[in-house]
């Protein structure tokens, strides 16, 4: 089989319409989940079938694509999306945040801001926020449509009444121009914030559970929360290891069996970026990826000072 | 405050071939405030079912029973509620409770119904008990494990703790002992006095006398065919 | 002055006509009763007569055939088989409430008791945890329940505590109107004894209204103001509760109270 056997971005032009038709309904009722017929995609569920097939929808000749993996743009998953389009689309790819047109992420917002005319993809396990605590989906369906979300307060309040204090850490639940109240995908909730106000447009889609959402462009964003436990967006208490950035999400790394770890962006895009300009944290050497350095300390391969 | 006319209650077994038992006919009496009427009769004259007919606890076939403005026969179970609750009291041989009630919350009950704050219905309930003489370490403990003449002293207590215009009393004094007779005694005379309206089922004769004004022989309002 | 006259002289609920078919067999037919403020309705049956059958359509949990259910809402009388969804919906979970037999249908097993008790709350907006949480300890008392549990899941209570969890879930919000499907079946006499107590202050305190549904007629003589008889999808008899049971008119009521086991 050959590329050109491909329709533009591999979706047939009656699948695109459909997917298209609901991603216009879906950014017309902010938050709201658009049934639509997913369809197989050459990859498993849970791999981002809903999110390939809302780029592949949103995907012009001229679009710049960049894929990220809870922020990684090398992990199996985001390497093999990427791939893809470069194969059945043709389009060109970036890792660079700032260049992207479209952006299929799963797990994470970039740490640099969007601007506008960008499209943020994100890939969705379960889009229904209510699901855990009424499994009936007539049921949430309802709630949705009444505005009956005293429920999504009661997994809040289970979580101070367990932990202290609302131990939700990712997938935390957001009510989106004050009317529905949505899961924003797994990203860690230090990301909620920048939900809120993006210039970008943003497309949730779920392939297995069959829903498209969007929050459309400046669409207020609020974490659920009590008055007298607000929402906190907060993330490991330490600056990136690479990088020395105090300000990004970070990932722990082990790096060894006797309790050595690390610090370092999960967001890898700006953490080179970062380097280069010359920042450096308390490992670092500028111009390491993360990975390097991890691999280093595995013995598996000597940093280098060259990126590869 | 009281009024009978003519009144007729008859009782169909439709479970024993429909057979229709006529227990009272033609029944007239009428009771004023502060007057105290006994009913005689020998047993199985109707002096009890007169009795609940007047509790609304019986219904009527014919006539009227007056208490207060109200006509049992006639009235929604909503007014005879009502009656109940701030008109008419009823002190009967039995005592019916939920199991785990303390004793106080038994006989402060018809206060807390009118809407009495709790601390005073209490504070009512145990006057009350402490004056029927029943010791204080059994306020706390549910009526239902009494003996026989404690129940019937916690039923007077819930009978007069409210002062209702209007009473009915089914043997008030039966098995109790002398003094706690001369309790119920006076607390019967002192309702009397304040202008309650009393009829009752006396078998202890000189309670009767000394209490009632007039005796009413049931006898006569026995269906003739019948009897 | 009593708690009746205090409030407006109009029923709280007026039923009329109701009926409910399963094709050709009848739930319930024909039945209409006006419920007052402040008053306690049972109704009593054997099983299949169309008590459960009424109680569900009465509560909006079943769609009747045709009739009328008057409720006097805080914005005057409505037919809440003709309001719109929402509006009953928030009906059910503001002035109305609901207690089921199983308290497992009642309340969320995997959610911990204070959760329970504050949902209520938190449907009607209540966004304070604090509060949340002290009204929740305050009601896990009112129903005796030790406010050192406010942290279990009700899996790990008896089912007399379920029971009593789950009235506090339903009355947390101040309804004015609770139906009860046999809310003390399934419970041994001695916990009975003390739901029914329980049940029997909370409506005094609370000026509540209810409408029980049982078989049991030492609750309804307990509990109930008025009775209501039914058999087969038709009310046979109601009237005062100590009066129908004492002085039953209809042949199946007498056969009913006839057929009690006496202690």
């Amino acid at each position: 089989m050959t590329d050109q056997s491909y329709n533009f971005a591999y979706l047939d032009e009656q699948t695109k319409r459909m997917i298209r038709r609901a991603i216009l309904k879906a950014v017309a009722v902010p938050g709201y989940q658009v049934p639509f017929a997913s369809r197989e995609m050459p990859m498993p569920y849970g791999w981002g079938t809903g999110g390939v097939q809302v780029t592949a929808a949103c995907l012009m000749p001229e679009d710049v694509l960049k894929v990220i993996d809870q922020g990684a743009d090398d992990t199996t998953n985001a390497v093999s999306i990427r791939k893809f389009f470069q194969r059945t689309a043709g389009v060109a790819t970036t890792e660079a945040t700032s260049e992207a047109t479209i952006i299929q992420t799963r797990h994470r917002i970039p740490e640099q801001a969007l601007t506008a005319g960008q499209i943020l993809v994100y890939q969705v396990p379960i889009p229904e926020p209510l699901r855990f605590l009424e499994p009936r989906e007539t049921e949430t369906r309802k709630m949705h449509s009444l505005e009956e979300y005293g429920l999504m307060h009661v997994k809040l309040y289970e979580d101070i009444a367990r932990h202290g204090s609302i131990a939700t850490a990712y997938a935390y639940p957001v009510k989106v121009e004050g009317r529905y109240v949505m899961d924003p995908s797994p990203i860690p909730k230090f990301d909620n914030p920048k939900l809120s106000d993006s210039p970008a447009l943003q497309l949730f889609g779920a392939g297995r559970e069959q829903r498209i959402y969007a929050v459309p462009p400046f669409t207020r964003v609020v974490s659920l929360d009590f008055d007298d436990h607000p929402f906190d967006p907060s993330k490991a208490p330490h600056d990136c290891d690479l990088c020395g950035a105090s300000e990004s999400y970070l990932d722990e790394v082990i790096t060894d069996d006797s309790g050595g770890r690390m610090f370092v962006c999960s967001d890898t895009d700006f953490c080179r970026t970062r380097r280069e300009a010359g920042h450096a944290g308390r490992l670092g050497e500028a111009q390491f990826s993360s990975k390097k350095i991890a691999n280093s300390f595995e013995g598996i391969c000597p940093p280098t000072g060259d990126e590869a | 405050m009281i009024e009978i006319e003519n009144l007729s209650k008859s009782f169909t077994l439709h479970n024993q071939g429909g057979a229709v038992i006529p227990v009272m006919q033609g029944a007239n009496l009428r009771v004023d405030a502060g007057e105290c009427a006994a009913l005689v009769g020998a047993s199985g004259a109707g002096k009890s079912t007169l009795m609940r007919m007047i509790w609304g606890n019986y219904l009527a076939q014919t006539g009227s029973i007056r208490v207060g403005g109200v006509d049992l026969v006639t009235a929604a179970p909503r007014d005879i509620l009502a009656l109940r609750r701030e008109t008419l009291g009823y002190v009967s041989q039995f005592l019916r409770v939920v199991p785990r009630v303390s004793t106080v919350d038994v006989v402060a009950e018809p206060l807390l119904t009118l809407g009495t704050p709790r601390p005073d219905a209490r504070a009512r309930a145990e006057a009350l008990l402490a004056r029927l003489n029943i010791p204080k370490r059994l306020w706390s403990l549910s009526p239902t494990t009494f003996s026989g003449g404690e129940q019937q002293r916690v039923n007077i207590a819930r009978g007069f703790i409210h002062p209702y215009p209007a009473l009915l009393l089914d043997e008030p004094t039966a098995s109790l002992d002398a003094a706690n007779r001369e309790v119920v005694l006076s607390l019967i005379e002192e309702a009397k006095a304040r202008g309650a309206a009393i009829i009752g089922i006396f078998h202890d004769e000189a309670a009767r006398a000394r209490l009632c004004d007039r005796l009413i022989d049931v006898t006569g309002f026995t269906p003739k065919a019948a009897a | 002055m009593s708690r009746i006259e205090k409030i407006t002289p109009a029923p709280l609920l007026s039923v009329r006509n109701l009926s409910k078919r399963y094709g050709s067999r009848i739930g319930c037919t024909d039945v209409s009763f006006d419920l007052w403020p402040g008053e306690v309705l049972g109704i009593v049956g054997e099983s299949g007569s169309g008590k459960s059958t009424l109680l569900s359509c009465l509560a909006g949990h079943l769609a009747p055939d045709g009739g009328e259910v008057v409720f006097a809402t805080v914005n005057g009388p409505q037919d809440t088989l003709r309001m719109s969804e929402p509006d009953r919906r928030r009906l059910a979970r503001t002035d109305w409430a609901f207690v089921h037999q199983n308290p497992r249908d009642g309340l969320r097993m995997g959610v911990t008791a204070g959760g329970n008790v504050g949902e209520r709350l938190m449907a009607v907006g209540t966004r304070n945890y604090g509060s949340i949480r002290d009204a929740a300890t305050d009601w896990l008392g009112r129903v005796e329940i030790d406010a050192n549990r406010i942290d279990d899941r009700p899996s790990a209570f008896s089912g007399g505590m379920q029971q009593r969890l789950q009235i506090a879930r339903n009355l947390v919000t101040g309804p004015r109107l609770v139906f009860m499907d046999e809310p003390t079946g399934g419970l041994d006499v001695s916990v009975q004894a003390r739901l029914l107590d329980l049940l029997r202050g909370l409506v005094r305190e609370m000026g509540l209204s209810a409408i029980i549904v049982t078989h049991d007629l030492a609750v309804v003589r307990l509990l109930a103001d008025r009775l209501m008889v039914m058999k087969s999808g038709h009310v046979v008899e109601q009237g005062l509760t100590d009066q129908v049971l004492d002085d039953p008119q209809h042949p199946y009521t007498q056969l009913l109270v006839s057929s009690v086991l006496q202690v």
